[in-house]
């Protein structure tokens, strides 16, 4: 089933001098449960695709469609509440409030949702263990390395239980062994739970462990491939 | 909003020094904006003080057309049911029965225009404490048939103690009222004014000599608390009704009403610039903070914080400032008050010669009156109001996807 459908869609800027047709007709259905990267050159429209596909930014013209729900549809107020119940984010870097602790971190999402505080540090507990957090809880974001501090974030973005987690190159600012590690805790999210992820990258260690990479270039899909889990899993691990 | 505080308050201490500068700023203008309005407050209320004693009392009841048409027809009986009236009413230290007219004096060659003030010798004392501004002769007694007058008008006419002045007037109901009175002493009088023109006399004789018999033009009171004047006309004005009328110290005296006022605004004014030049501080700090947080306010609000909840986030952070600022200088400023109110300052050279010459103490006295602390606090509160706008739209302005990249 579908949990994304996008049409004809387009996202076109007034710069300064001339329009940027940053997204020029993209059409794309995201399944449940896949694990997809979007590729392509800086500037090729990656980060405005994103954040279209997250009620971030509203297109010029065509239409997100998120477990049935236009998008357009929504009020700005509408679009920020549908957010915190049914979209996961995961930003390239300083993605946490710097004032609270990672478990403080996790439960904001819970808090803003109105969730009963047992319930909220319990669940905030359970996703940073399952991150391999479970000793950082009281840390600061200052005090966590660029990894963890992604882990924290990727714990974050499920607290609110979303089916659809979007990250805008998570990677980017992180060592390898971090990527690696980022990646496979995603991948493991993505298996047990069946939790829809789609991130964008440059990275092509990151690339290689996605099950469907779209390739975007001026803005279109220029590819679309759907590789097998098992294929992908298999001889990595 | 238990969290949201928690964040705000977190938030505050992310750049420690700036948010220390930032209230340590409010809290040395509280500091002045305080001391300036005790002393303020202070010298208002001496000076509220010694008019009260120099003449009019804090309150009195008078004939309603006396104030208007001050004759000697329109006076007053003061009758057993108002005496028990007036003492109804708590908070009044002393009734002071007056019979106050014109009349012309003469000397031998010269003649002047003066005040005649009919008095019991005993309670006026306690009222304005004429007998310790004697230079001449003894202060009155009861019954005596001879007068007391203000050195100025004195040395006008010539006389002094031991002459004979001749009073000429128009006594009750247009009775010719003429008599020869001994001088027995002469004041001087703090008022320049009043030294001009006041003669004091007992009672007794004042009626007899106005054909006046039982009859007065004014009682004065002396109330325990200045500041209660207001609430105790009330009380008498209830009781007391047509023919009579009950006035305060600020509706016989407004040109010290007028000057307080007048001195209060253009404190008030240098107030409020000190005020607004620390507001542009804070103004600055607020600024700084939003600026370099713009990323992270577009987090928030992505995953899922509705906008207006930020803004009041940061609307606490504001508040948050001027509170401690407000707090600490006014619990700072209140020993340094406390010390002033009993130890007031005591003017040397010209300035205190001149406050002695003119009958006032040469001190400079501190109020510890709770206006004292509301002025500034006020300032501030509406400062920080019209600042928070900035954040607080800020936030409700804010475009996530822009603050993302930012
Ligand atoms: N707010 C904006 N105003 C004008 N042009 C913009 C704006 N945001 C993005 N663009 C332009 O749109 C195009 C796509 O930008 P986008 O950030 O989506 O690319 P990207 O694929 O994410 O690049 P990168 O890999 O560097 O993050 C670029 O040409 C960019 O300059
Ligand atoms: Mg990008």
């Amino acid at each position: 089933m579908s949990i994304i459908t996008i049409k004809d869609l387009h996202k076109v800027y007034d710069g300064t001098q001339v329009e940027v047709h940053a997204v020029n007709g993209v059409t794309l259905n995201i399944e449940e449960g896949e694990f997809s990267a979007l590729v392509g050159p800086s500037g090729s429209g990656k980060t405005t695709l994103m954040n279209m596909l997250g009620g971030l930014d509203r297109p010029t013209s065509g239409q997100v469609m998120i477990n049935g729900t236009d998008l357009s549809q929504l009020k700005d107020s509408e679009l920020i509440d549908f957010r915190l119940h049914h979209i996961g984010f995961v930003f390239q870097s300083y993605n946490l409030i710097p004032v609270l602790t990672a478990l403080e971190n996790v439960e904001f999402i819970m808090h803003l949702q109105g969730i009963p505080s047992a319930e909220r540090y319990a669940r905030a507990k359970e996703l940073l263990e399952a991150v391999g957090l479970g000793d950082r809880l009281n840390s600061r974001p200052g005090q966590l390395s660029g990894g963890q501090q992604q882990r924290v974030a990727v714990a974050r973005a499920l607290a609110s239980k979303p089916r659809y987690v979007l990250a805008d190159e998570p990677t980017a600012n992180l060592d390898s062994h971090s990527t690696e590690n980022l990646l496979d805790i995603m991948e493991e999210l993505n298996r047990k739970e069946n939790i829809t992820f789609v991130f964008s990258t440059h990275d092509a260690r990151v690339v290689k462990k996605a099950h469907r990479v779209i390739v975007l270039e001026d803005g279109k899909v220029i590819s679309d491939e759907v590789r097998k889990k098992e294929v992908v899993n298999g001889p990595n691990e | 909003m238990k969290t949201d505080l928690k964040l705000a308050w977190r938030n505050l201490w992310r750049n420690k020094r700036r948010t220390i500068i930032t209230i340590a700023s409010i809290f040395f203008g509280v500091i002045l904006s305080t001391y300036m309005t005790s002393m303020q407050e202070g010298s208002y209320a001496k000076m509220v003080e010694n008019a009260v004693r120099f003449y009019s009392g804090h309150i009195q009841v008078q004939n309603e057309d006396f104030w208007e048409n001050k004759t000697i027809n329109n006076t007053f009986v003061e009758t057993d049911s108002m005496k028990a009236k007036i003492a109804s009413v708590s908070g009044i230290q002393l009734v002071v029965p007056r019979l106050e007219s014109f009349a012309l004096a003469s000397s031998k060659q010269l003649t002047k225009g003066a005040m005649v003030l009919g008095v019991d010798p005993e309670k006026e004392d306690h009222l304005t404490e004429i007998s310790k501004k004697m230079v001449r002769g003894k202060y009155l007694k009861k019954g005596s048939d001879g007068i007391l007058m203000g050195e100025t008008l004195a040395k006008y006419l010539q006389v002094d103690v031991g002459d004979t002045l001749v009073l000429l007037g128009q006594g009750y109901h247009g009775i010719n009222a003429a008599g020869l009175f001994p001088i027995r002493g002469i004041f001087k009088h703090p008022s320049p004014t009043l030294d001009r023109q006041l003669i004091y006399m007992d009672l007794a004789t004042a009626q007899d000599f106005y054909s006046a018999d039982h009859l007065l033009t004014s009682l004065a009171m002396l109330v325990n608390e200045a500041d209660e004047v207001p609430y105790i006309v009330n009380e008498l004005k209830a009781k007391i009704h047509s023919p009579y009328r009950i006035m305060s110290w600020d509706e016989m005296q407004p040109e010290l009403v007028q000057q307080i006022n007048g001195d209060r605004d253009s404190g008030a004014i240098m107030k409020v610039i000190l005020f607004l030049v620390i507001g542009f501080g804070i103004l600055g700090t607020i600024i700084m903070m939003v600026a370099e947080r713009r990323r992270e306010f577009g987090v928030m609000v992505s995953v899922g914080m509705q906008k207006i909840r930020l803004a009041w986030m940061l609307i606490y952070e504001t508040f948050i400032i001027g509170l401690l600022g407000i707090l600490s200088g006014s619990l700072a400023a209140l020993p340094i008050l406390y010390y002033q109110y009993f130890h007031p300052i005591k003017l040397g050279g010209q300035a205190g010669q001149m406050m002695v010459d003119m009958g006032f103490e040469p001190y400079m006295y501190f109020s510890l009156a709770p206006k004292v602390f509301t002025f500034q606090v006020l300032i501030i509160f509406i400062i920080i109001m019209v600042i928070s706008i900035y954040p607080f739209a800020s936030a409700l302005m804010l475009k996530e996807n822009k603050a993302l990249r930012a």
